[in-house]
């Protein structure tokens, strides 16, 4: 009896040995490959809506449907963030109590600079979104940090987004074991099935953009960011990345992570970086 | 504080198109607050634009109308140059106005 246990014991520990030898080649086989990802992803695109250009991809519905699109133009002429624009044109340039401004946080005076985040900062070994990066600047400047989701947070990155319209994106995943992790957990939270309702976000961005959500049309993935912030008639206010984020999360019945967690910059980084070369567009009005 | 109007008048041979967006709360009244307490109703009553001293739009509004409405209309009689006068009064004795140029 023993006797028999210990080889069973044994072979299990046997078999538990070729799982893990199984499990961990598996990532050399499927090494990280960002560019390689990013064409793929956009190729995705390309192929299956040939008729939408690939800059038209970051005004998300509006590129899908006609009669969204008549509407949307008719209502850039009076665009509904006009105020947050203001505000946060407002916000950007008024000193801190120390007489310094968000300015002296970033490179070229916070001016055009959209397209460059988030980024990798190798220093801090994790990813810096535009959000993070403004909180920051606050903290630094002993500023109590915004909400990240909306109101004033908003008001500041559609100001930032605007000074940088038409810019390609360009984000750069350096050559650092770290920020390739970074990427691949925001792959990975990007495409795994959650709550309840067991979507993923590519259940809805990848395989259905185009397609009728109860009344909203759904945006393709690719250019999703470049828009941000937005708008949205349905907030009747502004919202961020991070509104965006959890506001998806809550609508598939998941619990959603605390705005600018790691795996929400992470996935922020990611669907960034397989947008490489699709202008800013924010800030956005959607329905 | 910048003004809580923005207006755009643009002549258009006989007719004058104005389309407006006033930053504006416009509470219900029915509406709860994170803390589960109600917000006072707070909305706009009476919104006008004059020409030339007379108005040619005038709205009596409730707390039905959506937060920073936007209002499209158009109307006879002005020429290019001439000044909109446009004016709001909420339920609080709150109000702003502004003229803007029609081009």
């Amino acid at each position: 009896m023993r006797a028999r246990f210990a080889i069973s014991l044994a072979s299990a520990v046997l078999l538990l040995g070729a799982f893990a030898v199984i499990v961990r080649a598996a990532p050399g086989a499927d090494a990280v490959d960002p560019a390689a990802d990013a064409k793929a992803f956009r190729d995705y695109f390309v192929k299956r809506f040939p008729n939408v250009k690939l800059e038209d991809f970051v005004n998300g519905p509006y590129s899908m449907n006609e009669d969204m699109r008549r509407q949307w133009q008719e209502k850039e002429e009076f665009p509904p963030y006009e105020f947050a624009l203001e505000a946060g044109k407002e916000m950007f340039s008024k000193p801190f109590k120390n007489g310094k401004t968000y300015a002296d946080c970033f490179e070229n005076g916070g001016i055009g600079i959209r397209q460059n985040y988030p980024y990798f900062d190798a220093k801090e070994g994790e990813v810096i979104t535009l959000e993070l990066a403004l909180n920051r600047c606050r903290e630094a400047n002993g500023e109590a940090p915004l909400s990240y989701v909306k109101d004033d947070m908003a008001s500041l990155t559609a100001y930032m987004a605007f000074t940088s319209r038409g810019k390609p994106f360009d984000i750069k995943i350096p050559n650092d074991p770290r920020a390739l992790a970074a990427y691949e957990n925001g792959k990975r939270y990007f495409y795994t099935r959650r709550g309840q309702l067991n979507f993923s976000c590519a259940s809805c961005h990848v395989q259905s953009p185009g397609e009728r959500l109860r009344a909203e049309t759904l945006a393709p993935a690719l250019g999703i960011l470049n828009a941000m912030p937005i708008y949205r008639s349905e907030w009747a206010g502004m919202g961020t990345i991070s509104r965006r984020f959890v506001t998806c999360n809550s609508q598939t019945r998941a619990v959603p992570e605390e705005p600018q967690s790691e795996d929400y910059r992470d996935l922020e980084y990611f669907l960034s970086y397989v947008s490489n070369g699709l202008p800013v567009a924010g800030p956005g009005a959607r329905p | 504080m910048a003004s809580t109007i923005r207006v755009r008048a643009t002549a258009n041979g006989e007719t004058t198109e104005v389309q407006a967006l006033i930053q504006h709360p416009m509470d219900s009244g029915f509406v709860k607050d994170a803390q589960g307490q109600l917000i006072p109703a707070h909305f706009i009553q009476r919104l006008t634009f004059e020409h030339n001293g007379k108005s040619v739009f005038v709205a009596n509004w409730g707390p039905a109308v959506s937060k920073d409405p936007y209002i499209k209309f158009a109307f006879k009689g002005a020429n290019k140059g001439d000044e909109l006068k446009i004016s709001w009064v909420d339920n609080k004795g709150a109000s702003d106005s502004t003229t803007a140029k029609i081009q």
